[in-house]
């Protein structure tokens, strides 16, 4: 293994020289992705520039690095080479494999003292699921995002519903969605009542429907899925029954990209969608709209999403200590209420609520609270050891039930025995 | 001996021209083949485990992994759909641009232009063509036969249909410039001598021209067996290798495996598979096709 | 080539090869339409839509294209750069030098052609990482610059060229090096545009090697910066995304339209040899 003996050169000479630099003054380098669109990585920019007018004796190199795969991609050849970032702000969900791959410490070492403690409680719940394992802290929750329900108020009232009132159980979903789904001589649907899109990565807005049905994907460890559970069967039939049974939504995989653009369309009367297509929704929607939380069975629910940040290993103690201080400061209210508005991204701690900029924020636009009303009943996203792979057969089994190609059960059964599989040794 | 001299030097002035190329040749073509293959018996390494190794484990794992028997058979319906189109569609091409037909600059240019655009750019056009209810395809099926709604990409029995026109329509005119280029070289005496015989346009076809054609033919398939394996940028905007990776082709379920999944290990097996594939067609090529064809 | 049975079937060929002309560049007329009108327009063809270059702007706005089209700018630079370099070189040797393993060696680069190096994405990877090249240009060059089709046609090209010219050269003096550049170089010009055109159009349009090594925008060539953008996860609108493809597509196009006739020829040239 003359590359791994080679690399461990590198790695070691390089860290002596970023030991050695950073005795002078504190340089931290961050990476962060951005997924959606807007201003966000000029408002990431600013907001550094900002904290190193104000600390001189730090400066942070902040770097775009592309989507989320890029940055995660970029982070691990960087780890490898011997060159890690000390921050970088990653998908929540990627925390095991970032821990499997060996690459981040926790940020406990240097939250010691109480007001460090009491912060770290400031976080919405919901979001620390993501982000702990093991009694450790792996992240800190920055750009996340939940599903909502984005309803036409025009089509509800068209279809005689009350243009102010969400469905709020699946049974109410089926029954608004049978009324909303028009048809015209021909008998070809010109609008739909829902759209749920299944694209991509599926597995997100499923989850929604698991968790309102009282199952859980994965445990805490990320080391075992419950892809099998008959909760879990139960909400992918009534999401294949949205097609086949009900007709209130499109047969096939739904495109997630081209799903506002098919709400403004009037091509459905109601959209599942991030709580980052407000403002987009907000600019193109030719109609009034509504946003409400996901519909409920056994309870409310939805996943979280979007990235934490890591603090990488490799780092000197000083570069370390600085990098906390900087997430302590862009995860305040001030600062967050800025990146929240600028983005769409649900601001992570409830005193980022509670600020002015944000109540003045809300009242303008209300619609942006119920993503944070939602969070009480938020679960962590799917998460596991060798994320990519896991999810990637969910992914492939929720299309093979959605298309008919196999029953619910049939395809989460051979999941949950893939996944098995993969997992199994991590336990 | 001054001969003998020459012939030194002409070896030395051969070796030093060719060595630059010869070096990157090698460390990006025949030494990764060959570390590919050693790979594939390794485990993949993580940060908390070195790689060791595992025999023909990879290669078990291969055989039992349905996904791989999936993207393979995708990848022989890929080139039986797009082979034939293409370079039927290329000498029908072909044979119109080289007729004195009105407009001839226009129709040559109109089906060669897709050969300069990027792969991954016309594939955002086409995903808005493909776009069920308010995509063009179906404004047009719509409007024409009143057909329904339709979800080409989002459906399993047409997604890899729908990639394989979006292949065609860019392979087919790039394909079309060599028929020009071996009809023009045809002597049109040749033809005329067949129709003072009384040929139609068909038996002129069928008897000379196409029998002309046959070593670019050769050439073409040649390409377009290659690039059925190679050409993939489409799919990732397309529909990612969806549903169920019913439009998943080979390579890109290396990349998937390789660069998504970071199982570098289970992605070089795999690699070693196309491989032997694309040497079991090349053995096959030189056995089925005429030597005359070959190089020079 | 008379008698009026003749027309009837002449346009019918016509009718035929234009509806098949026109359905050619209905992609590329569509993408045109969404990009130069606003978005409400996307999937309604109003003949009097308003126009508008707000999509042109926005999209230039929403990504560093500027610098995306710098980066593809370099690298199509840096590898026509090489191949011409490498490819010249190696196609001389195999053409005028006798030496022992010339046959093996030519067959390992015609190897190339069948194994391209996008097949070999995983060792390369690994190959350039422990060259500590991961997100530089160079990284998306180095697999290409030694291009066994170019030293192929290159060869062909040499070997057409009379000995006589050469050996005349050496009598004057000249060195290998010096009739290389004196004599073939100069006669092979066609071939060079025409190889030239076709790697700069293949390289301006790769995908999938560039978006592998690469992960920055410093580095990004024009097709990854295309796909990021394209695949964020809300807010794009399809008009904008259709801009932004015209523009990355935009240079090659209009260097294809203004020299239709020297592209047309030089995939030919670089075809049929």
């Amino acid at each position: 293994m003359l590359k791994s003996t080679f690399l461990k050169a590198v790695a070691a000479t390089a860290l002596t020289f970023s030991t050695w630099a950073s005795a002078q003054a504190v340089d931290l380098q961050f990476y962060f992705p951005v997924a959606v669109g807007g201003k966000a990585a000029e408002t990431i920019q600013e907001l550094t520039d900002a904290y190193v007018a104000q600390n001189p004796d730090v400066t942070i190199d902040a770097v775009y690095a592309g989507s989320y795969q890029d940055t995660v991609a970029k982070a691990i050849t960087a780890s490898r080479g011997g060159n890690p970032p000390q921050l970088s702000v990653i998908l929540s969900a990627d925390m095991f494999t970032l821990i499997d791959e060996d690459l981040i410490q926790p940020f406990d070492d240097y939250l010691t003292s109480d007001e460090d403690k009491k912060w770290l409680e400031g976080f919405y719940p919901a979001f620390m699921e993501n982000s702990q394992t093991g009694g450790k802290t792996y992240g800190i929750p920055f750009q996340r995002s939940t599903p909502v329900l984005y309803w036409n108020k025009e089509a509800f009232e068209a279809a005689g519903l009350d243009p102010e009132v969400a469905p709020a159980t699946w049974d109410e979903m089926v029954e608004f969605g049978k009324k909303l789904t028009r048809k015209d001589d021909s008998g070809n649907v010109t609008q739909w009542g829902v759209r749920i899109p299944s694209s991509g990565f599926p597995y997100w807005l499923f989850q929604g429907l698991a968790i309102e049905n009282g199952a859980i994907l994965a445990n805490a460890e990320g080391n075992k899925t419950n892809f099998d559970d008959p909760k879990v069967v139960e909400a992918l039939q009534y999401m294949v029954d949205l097609s086949t049974k009900y007709e209130v939504m499109a047969p096939g995989i739904i495109e997630w990209g081209a799903t506002p653009k098919a709400f403004f369309e009037g091509q459905t009367a109601m959209m599942w969608t991030s709580t980052g297509n407000l403002t987009n929704v907000r600019d193109n929607a030719p109609f009034k709209f509504g946003v409400a939380m996901l519909p409920e069975k056994a309870q409310r629910g939805a996943p979280t999403g979007g990235g934490n940040f890591y603090l990488f290993k490799g780092a000197s103690d000083e570069q370390n200590k600085a990098a906390v201080k900087f997430v302590q400061w862009i995860t305040a209210p001030e600062q967050s209420a800025k990146w929240t508005i600028a983005t769409g991204y649900v601001a992570p701690r409830a005193e980022t609520w509670d600020s002015d900029t944000m109540k003045a924020y809300a009242a303008d636009f209300p619609a942006v609270l119920v993503a944070r009303d939602q969070l009480e009943f938020a679960k962590a996203e799917l998460a596991t050891y060798q994320n990519q792979r896991v999810t990637g057969i969910f992914n492939d089994a929720l299309a093979a039930a959605i298309t008919g190609q196999k029953d619910a059960e049939t395809a989460l059964k051979e999941a949950q025995a893939q996944a098995e599989e993969i997992l199994s040794e991590y336990r | 001996m001054k001969r003998g001299f020459a012939l030194k030097r002409d070896w030395i002035h051969g070796w030093l021209l060719l060595l630059p190329a010869m070096v990157f040749l090698f460390a990006f073509t025949h030494i990764p083949a060959v570390t590919t293959f050693l790979n594939s018996f390794f485990s993949t390494p993580r940060g908390r485990r070195p790689a060791k190794f595992i025999g023909l484990s990879n290669y078990e794992r291969m055989l039992d992994d349905p996904v791989f028997w999936k993207v393979l058979w995708n990848n022989v319906w890929f080139a039986f759909g797009t082979i034939p189109a293409s370079v039927g569609l290329a000498i029908v091409m072909a044979l119109w641009v080289n007729d004195r037909l009105a407009g001839r600059s226009f129709v040559r240019m109109a089906y060669f232009t897709p050969t300069v655009l990027p792969l991954i750019a016309v594939a955002n056009i086409w995903l808005f063509f493909y776009t069920p209810g308010f995509g063009l395809v179906d404004q047009i099926t719509g409007a024409l036969f009143g057909w329904p709604a339709s979800n080409y990409l989002g459906n399993p029995d047409t997604a890899l249909n729908a990639i394989i026109v979006v292949t065609v329509w860019k392979e087919a005119g790039f394909f079309m410039i060599f028929y020009l280029a071996a009809l023009q070289a045809i002597p049109v005496t040749l033809k005329e001598a067949a129709q003072i015989e009384g040929a139609g346009r068909w038996t002129v076809f069928w008897r000379i021209t196409f029998p002309l054609l046959m070593p670019t033919t050769l050439f073409v398939c040649v390409n377009a067996v290659i690039n059925s394996f190679r050409l993939v940028d489409h799919i990732f905007i397309l529909t990612d290798g969806g549903p169920d990776n019913a439009s998943a082709l080979l390579l890109f379920y290396i990349y998937e495996v390789a660069f998504r999944f970071w199982e570098t290990a289970y992605g070089a097996t795999l690699t070693v598979a196309l491989l032997v594939l694309l040497s079991l067609l090349a053995i096959g090529q030189f056995f089925f096709f005429d030597r005359k064809v070959h190089y020079k | 080539m008379t008698g009026t049975g003749f027309s009837l079937d002449r346009i019918l060929n016509t009718f035929a090869a234009w509806s098949l002309a026109l359905l050619w560049v209905l992609p590329l007329a569509y993408a045109v339409w969404t990009a130069f009108h606003p978005a409400a327009y996307e999937a309604r063809f109003e003949l009097l839509a308003p126009l508008t270059l707000d999509n042109f702007a926005k999209a230039w706005d929403a990504a560093p294209f500027a610098r995306y089209f710098l980066n593809t700018f370099l690298l199509v630079s840096l590898i026509l750069a090489g191949q011409f370099f490498l490819g010249t070189l190696a196609a001389f040797a195999f053409a005028r030098f006798q030496f022992p393993g010339r046959n093996l060696l030519f067959t390992l680069v015609l190897l190339q052609l069948l194994v391209m190096p996008d097949i070999l994405m995983v060792e390369n990877y690994q190959t350039i990482r422990l060259l500590n090249l991961v997100d530089t240009i160079p990284a998306i060059a180095l697999p290409y610059i030694a291009s066994g089709f170019g030293i192929f046609l290159l060869r062909q090209t040499f070997m057409t060229i009379p000995k006589e010219l050469d050996e005349a050269a050496r009598i004057e003096g000249a060195s290998v090096l010096g009739v290389l550049w004196r004599v073939y170089i100069p006669l092979a010009k066609p071939t060079y545009l025409a190889y030239g055109l076709v790697s700069v159009s293949h390289h301006w349009n790769n995908f999938l090697w560039p978006l592998i090594v690469t992960n920055s925008v410093d580095t990004r060539p024009v097709t990854v910066g295309l796909s990021i953008f394209s695949a964020i996860d809300s807010g794009v609108e399809w008009s904008v995304i259709n801009a932004a493809t015209l523009m990355t597509s935009g240079p090659l196009l209009i260097a294809f339209l203004l020299f239709q006739r020297q592209f047309v020829q030089s995939f030919m040239r670089a075809g049929i040899k």
